[in-house]
């Protein structure tokens, strides 16, 4: 029953995609719609991420000067752990998770309104092909502006770090520095861009499909954004495993 | 012209339309009658392809409706225009710009050719200087013929209005239903309207279609409507007990022979 149902949702969100990956209409309306979007998406999340940022190389920097307190791993350690941990997990996953919640309810919202107020059959009467207008450019504007949300978010994460042990006295400002440049390996750096557009991809086709095939009234459209966001964030953490496995 | 073939349609075990075969005719106001639940959209979305059918089939002169491939459909789409039930105009964006949202989806125009076009439409059905407004600023029958302006914008060579006065006083109603049919009459389109105003089948009935219980009850024209003994249609028609006694009074005194 649960799997029948899967296999349902699985081959409509397939065949939305299909159609939504096809020759636009007129170039121009999906440029535009597009830099609309990256606008919306990009502009939009950044002082939330930035914020989220900011906490997330605080957090770790505090907990782990607490961890490595008495033991022989030197102090500057601290900056390389922050500087590697928000690159390979927690800038992508963390600012992806918090995006699943403001741009993938806000894409469903948005879509399955359309859908309630007969916009996009109105649109199909014209001969709109509403799957690519509505879904692609939300899905290319995110695939170039999340993986610089999580590009910023990992340089802010460090600054955050910086912020929360150097003016506290955890370690000096030399320190800190040091371990932020030692042992760099750009894999990392490969491996976050890789989980960045991956989650991209995922927040923003799952929200479109949800808002897509919305039914009903308001209710349904709360339901709608609500499972956008849990569905894209269960996904966001599966693939997050799978590319760990993959790339280790 | 358009005509189907018996066409059904049902959802889950609710069958709506038992049997649907009638022709719609160029040039003419085309009116699908009946009450409230009679399954007027669902015909008229069948017709456009908004759903499809159970069995049965729609021909567009001589295109088999639900056979053709994705891009022929959008092909044929593009000489469609609808006015929906609820105007269905993107509320994010000016009138203006709803009407010319099909131009700039299909077409090369310049700007300027644009603007002309759409003040065209929109001085055709009489709206003038509402450009800028946004369709939450404009009333029931603005919204309607902001509707109008931008299903006629592409000129379409069908025309479908579900219910296009409804929710309208009955002068603003006849001025929307006057509009329809000029603008049938002058660019020889097919057009058709849902509709349950017996105002509007008396002033623009020229093909008349009357949906009951999922079946086609009566078919005529408005001059045939008066005079027809068809119960269904006489019912639905002079619904209440003041027309029914004026309709008697009517016959009694042979003005309607
Ligand atoms: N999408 C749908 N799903 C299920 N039932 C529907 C749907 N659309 C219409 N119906 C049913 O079809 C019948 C006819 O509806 P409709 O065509 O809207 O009537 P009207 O003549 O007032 O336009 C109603 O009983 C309605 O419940
Ligand atoms: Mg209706």
């Amino acid at each position: 029953m649960l799997f029948t149902k899967f296999l349902y949702h699985f081959g409509r969100y397939v065949m939305l995609m299909r159609s939504a990956f096809s020759r636009p209409e007129r170039f121009n309306m999906y440029y535009k719609e597009t830099l609309r979007q990256m606008n919306d998406i990009g502009i939009g999340s950044l002082v939330i991420v930035g914020l989220i940022a900011i906490f997330i190389g605080a957090v770790t920097a505090v907990q782990f000067s607490f961890q490595l307190d008495g033991t022989l791993v030197p102090r500057y350690y601290i900056g390389y752990i922050i500087r590697d941990s928000t690159i390979i997990e927690l800038a992508p996953t963390i600012t992806c998770l918090v995006l699943a919640g403001k741009v993938g309810s806000n894409i469903a919202a948005e879509i399955g309104g359309m859908r309630q107020k007969e916009h996009i059959d109105a649109m199909e009467i014209m001969g709109v092909n509403t799957s690519a207008y509505l879904v692609m450019p939300k899905v290319i504007a995110s695939l170039f502006v999340i993986p610089m949300l999580v590009a910023i978010a990992a340089f802010v994460s460090v600054v955050g770090g910086y912020l929360a042990s150097v003016p506290t006295g955890l370690l000096s400002s030399s320190e800190y520095v040091l371990g932020v440049r030692s042992f760099f390996n750009d894999r990392n750096l490969t491996l976050m861009f890789v989980k960045a557009v991956v989650f991209a991809y995922l927040l923003t086709s799952v929200s479109a499909y949800q808002g897509y095939y919305v039914r009903g009234g308001s209710i349904e459209l709360g339901r709608a954004s609500t499972n956008a966001v849990v569905f894209s964030d269960i996904l966001i953490l599966l693939f997050d495993y799978l590319i760990a496995v993959v790339f280790t | 012209m358009i005509h189907t073939e018996n066409l059904f349609k049902s959802f889950d075990s609710n069958q709506v339309l038992k049997g649907i075969t009638v022709e719609f005719q160029k040039g003419k106001t085309n009116l699908i009658i009946g009450r409230s639940g009679s399954g007027k959209t669902v015909l008229m979305k069948l017709l456009v392809g908004l759903l499809q059918p159970t069995a049965g089939k729609v021909w567009y002169d001589n295109t088999d409706f639900f056979s053709i491939g994705k891009r022929e459909l959008r092909e044929l789409r593009m000489k469609v225009g609808m006015l929906f039930q609820g105007s269905a105009l993107f509320d994010s964006m000016s009138v203006e710009a709803n009407v010319r949202f099909p131009l700039d989806m299909f077409t090369h125009m310049t700007a300027k050719e644009k603007l002309d076009r759409v003040n065209y439409c929109l001085d055709r059905v009489s709206l003038n200087g509402v450009n800028s407004k946004y369709p939450s600023e404009t009333s029931g029958g603005m919204q309607k013929r902001v509707g109008i302006a931008r299903a006629i914008v592409l000129e379409p060579e069908y025309l479908f209005c579900d219910e296009p006065n409804s929710g309208l006083d009955p002068k603003t109603a006849i001025v929307i239903d006057e509009l329809i049919r000029s603008i049938t009459l002058e660019n020889n389109i097919t057009t058709i309207i849902n509709t349950h105003d017996m105002n509007s089948v008396m002033e623009i009935g020229e093909n008349i279609v009357l949906l009951h219980q999922g079946a086609i009850a009566w078919n005529g024209s408005k001059s045939e409507v008066l005079t027809s003994d068809n119960e269904i249609l006489q019912d639905f028609i002079f619904a209440s007990p003041f027309l029914q006694r004026l309709r008697k009074a009517a016959i009694d005194s042979g003005h309607l022979e």
